[in-house]
């Protein structure tokens, strides 16, 4: 018996050969003009009638749960295939394939520290206790029972990317470790006012029911402000790589501070100083002090079409789009450039501009064939101007590691090929 | 219940109701109390100061057997890493180009080992070792750091006397650092 990982292709079924052939444009990043190629061999163009008009399709309710096109099926998450181990790892979404600022609920970036659990939610019970007149235990059906609210917000890990070489090489590597969904849940200021803060309360530790106990420690202001207890996203139940059945999610704050299974809210009087907030999610100086509980993720843009492994077909029009957020408001302005940053013009931004949300911003351009470097910078409502990588590195060190949110700018060659300008 | 007790409890919800606000009830009444033996079964968070704590003891020479048979597949015979964090070593380099973050070098806090070893490790068996034996396995590792002797047994108390080398150097967020 041959070893699972050495498949011989031609032992794959006739349709998955077939899709994959004809999914070739995905997969390869290719940017335009890829269809006239994909048809060529049959009389699927004008003038002839496509083969998929000549015969009824697949019946109704033949996916119960839909999938996409098999044509699509080189729009997956994207995870590096050299990990030491991937209990815990991350991976990430396919900014570069996706449009608008919602993230599909099955391409959404995903960082555990103890793997994913499964949860049965009749036996998933949240504890909230301590600092509280009255420690409550919810089920899941209770915590439904609350008044509900639904907000879009993008949610980003700390480190996306790091600040050493090598850089990434897609819109994806490089910060695919952020994504946009409308979340469902109930206000946690609600829940602990159920329980009744004490006047002393001032952090609550959140837990969740993964093999990690994952552990972080949340400022009282954040959990009354615009804190939530999440059980839906993007209208349907959280995907258990999101922390089925329940999770926390805390707008602008940097991910794994959004516990997911949250099963436990200890409301106190200082932080608990957990493994997560002391030797890792700390941010190291060069001069050896390493800042703690920094929690905002700061303004932040990538241009994400065209961008690293894709190819601009030929000069003329071509749309620059790409995605903004920041953790401290709402996006004002995306200035582009297209001459290596020379010249900034402001982009379009697409309506809404939605607080903690990603907004997506919008430029037409003219190549003109020549070699170009194209870059995207965020302004965010508190007038931060989002900064350039050396910029970061002169104040932080590359031993930062965590809150990169440096401009990316993308190198167009003569040919059309799109790579990283600072790999 | 008798009558008198009821008008009791209903005088105290009023006069809690009157005396301390919206607070003093539950606005929306869901959920149910949770008692103190199911919060003491849930409850493993350990303060830095050592808050919580359990009872018991452990030695560094049961920890290095704890760690040869659950820990050092992942994080080496002597902590030095592997699948896993290196757990030894580096102090002195936190400061340095290539820094070398362990639990010695960069830990504030020696009760967090407690912690996070008792929440999240060994990683295949999370939450099975006593408490006996996350308080010799943190022995161990504080030893192979030179924090602790090499004859050490800890407990509550002992544990959270140790001083971590880099306690002093964790600062607030500066952010934003960048101006323009």
């Amino acid at each position: 018996m041959s070893s699972p990982i050495d498949v011989d292709d031609k032992s794959a079924p006739t349709t998955r050969r077939r899709f994959l052939k004809g999914g070739t444009a995905v997969a390869s990043g290719a940017l335009l003009g890829a269809g006239a190629a994909a048809g060529a061999e049959t009389n699927n163009l004008p003038p002839g009638i496509p083969e998929w008009m000549k015969a009824p399709g697949e019946p109704t309710g033949g996916q119960l749960y839909g999938a996409p096109s098999p044509f699509e099926e080189g729009v997956v998450k994207n995870i590096s295939k050299t990990l030491k181990q991937y209990i815990s790892a991350s991976s990430r979404t396919p900014l570069q394939e996706l449009d608008g600022i919602i993230t599909p609920n099955g391409l959404f970036y995903e960082r555990h520290h103890g793997g994913v659990p499964t949860i049965d939610p009749a036996q998933h019970r949240l504890m909230l206790h301590g600092l509280v007149e009255r420690p409550l235990i919810f089920t899941i059906d209770d915590l439904r029972r609350f008044p509900s609210e639904s907000r879009i917000h993008f949610l980003e890990c700390s480190g996306n990317p790091g600040y050493t070489k090598p850089y990434g090489k897609t819109a994806s590597d490089l910060v695919g470790l952020v994504s946009c969904a409308e979340w469902t849940g109930v206000s946690l200021k609600l829940v602990l006012q159920e329980a009744g803060l004490k006047p002393e309360a001032k952090w609550v530790v959140a837990e969740g029911a993964d093999a990690a106990a994952l552990t972080r420690s949340i400022p009282i202001e954040k959990c009354l402000e615009d804190a939530m207890l999440v059980y839906s996203q993007n209208g349907e139940r959280l995907r258990p790589q999101q922390g089925y059945p329940l999770r926390l999610f805390l707008p602008g704050f940097e991910g794994n501070m959004s516990v997911k299974w949250l099963r436990r809210l200890h409301v106190t009087a200082e932080p608990v100083y957990s493994r997560e907030e002391t030797s890792k999610y700390t941010d190291l100086l060069p001069d050896g002090t390493a800042r703690e509980f920094s929690f905002y993720m700061e303004a932040k843009s990538i241009i994400t079409r065209p961008s690293g492994g894709q190819r601009l077909s030929a000069p003329g029009f071509h749309e620059v789009t790409g995605i903004a957020w920041s953790g401290h408001g709402k996006i004002a302005r995306v200035e582009v450039s297209v001459d290596d940053g020379r010249n900034w013009q402001d982009a379009r931004l697409q309506e809404p501009v939605l607080t903690r949300a990603l907004t997506r911003f919008r430029l037409p351009w003219q190549w003109d064939g020549k070699p170009a470097v194209i870059q995207s910078r965020a302004i965010d409502e508190t007038g931060y101007v989002q900064p350039t990588l050396a910029e970061l590195l002169a104040v932080r060190g590359e031993n930062y590691f965590y809150h990169n949110n440096a401009i990316w700018p993308w190198r167009i060659a003569a040919d059309g090929e799109v790579t990283n300008a600072l790999a | 219940m008798r009558l008198r007790e009821m008008c009791g409890i209903a005088l105290a919800i009023v006069l809690c109701a009157c005396g301390s606000g919206a607070q003093a009830q539950s606005p929306y009444g869901i959920g149910r109390p949770a008692t103190p033996a199911e919060i003491a079964g849930w409850n493993i968070d350990i303060g830095r100061d050592g808050s919580n704590l359990p009872k018991g003891r452990g030695s560094v020479s049961r920890g290095r057997e704890v760690f040869a048979e659950q820990c050092a597949s992942c994080h080496g015979e002597k902590g030095e890493g592997g699948l896993g964090d290196r757990l030894a070593g580096g102090q002195g380099t936190i400061g340095a180009a290539k820094p070398i973050r362990t639990v010695g070098s960069y830990w504030p806090y020696a009760p967090t080992l407690f912690d996070y070893i008792r929440r999240a490790m060994p990683q295949n068996a999370p939450q099975s070792l006593s408490d006996e034996d996350v308080y010799a396995v943190s022995a161990y590792v504080l030893n192979l750091n030179g924090l602790v002797g090499a004859d050490a047994t800890l407990d509550a108390k002992s544990l959270a006397a140790v001083k971590m080398p880099n306690r002093d150097r964790f600062v607030g967020d500066a952010r934003p650092d960048v101006k323009k």
